[in-house]
């Protein structure tokens, strides 16, 4: 992927990134375009779901539509905040330790907070909430 | 780009905040950061919900009830606003990343219409919302 976006003077210099650039760049505007539609519906889901209760929730969460959607709204959504938190954290803090310290806590707080919600939608959509 | 000295090359350096007239284009370029760190809270929030729901209903009530509370709506009426200006000005980035709009009037044009959709969708979300008893 990167040999189309890099000039062979950039190369031949050997600054930035080795090889995985351009796909970290291609890869944070596809997920960009799926989180379009994904947030789009999560809003009207939002609307319905603050109007009911438990058991609407719960059924809501059972269709597999829904869940499917939830599953890959979460995933997505985490892997693009991760990404988009990553490259701020790059801009703006230069101190070696601290820079490493905050790249992992944002890559370990996206991995535990999407994995926590993607099994507890599997959990309550394969029926194990009632 | 030609010069033999194999040294890299000086980068240009962002604006200095304090130096630079204030225009539309860079109030949208921090908006789009702002809002996305805003993002990274709600998917948090959401990510409680999943877990508050999967715990069964009296996590999941009081999880709501926090939500709904003053505090809880005032920060989803921040998140609301927050994702349709991340989402437009979002579509913004791919158009410019396809080469498209890049002179200064298209720029500043599609900055004013990125903001304007984000208050017109959150007015008109809220608004079902309120007809739909979601405020309730």
């Amino acid at each position: 992927m990167s040999a189309e976006f890099r000039t062979p003077l950039s190369r031949a210099r050997g600054l930035g990134s080795a090889k995985h650039g351009a796909t970290h760049w291609v890869a944070e505007r596809v997920s960009a375009i799926a989180l379009v539609p994904l947030v789009l519906w999560a809003v009207f889901g939002v609307i319905r779901l603050a109007a009911g209760d438990y058991g609407v929730a719960v059924d809501w969460v059972g269709q597999p539509l829904n869940a499917v959607l939830l599953v890959l709204l979460v995933a997505v959504a985490f892997w693009h905040m991760a990404t988009g938190v990553r490259v701020i954290i790059e801009d703006y803090i230069h101190k070696m330790l601290t820079k490493t310290a905050l790249l992992l806590a944002n890559m370990f707080i996206a991995v535990l907070a999407g994995g926590l919600a993607i099994f507890s939608i599997l959990k309550v959509a394969l029926g194990g909430a009632l | 780009m030609t010069d033999a000295s194999g040294a890299p090359r000086q980068r240009p350096l962002s604006p200095h905040l304090q130096v630079w007239r204030w225009h539309i284009t860079m109030f949208t370029s921090i908006a789009h950061r702002a809002t996305g760190v805003a993002l990274y809270v709600g998917a948090l929030i959401l990510a409680g919900w999943c877990v508050a729901l999967a715990s069964g209903p009296d996590a999941y009530l009081a999880y709501m009830t926090i939500l709904g509370s003053p505090l809880g709506k005032l920060v989803f009426f921040g998140l609301t606003i927050s994702v349709f200006y991340h989402l437009a000005n979002g579509v913004r980035h791919l158009m410019w990343d396809a080469g498209a709009g890049l002179d200064i009037k298209s720029a500043n044009f599609t900055a004013v219409s990125a903001i304007a959709f984000a208050i017109a969708a959150t007015v008109a979300v809220w608004g079902i919302a309120a007809m739909t008893g979601a405020l309730s």
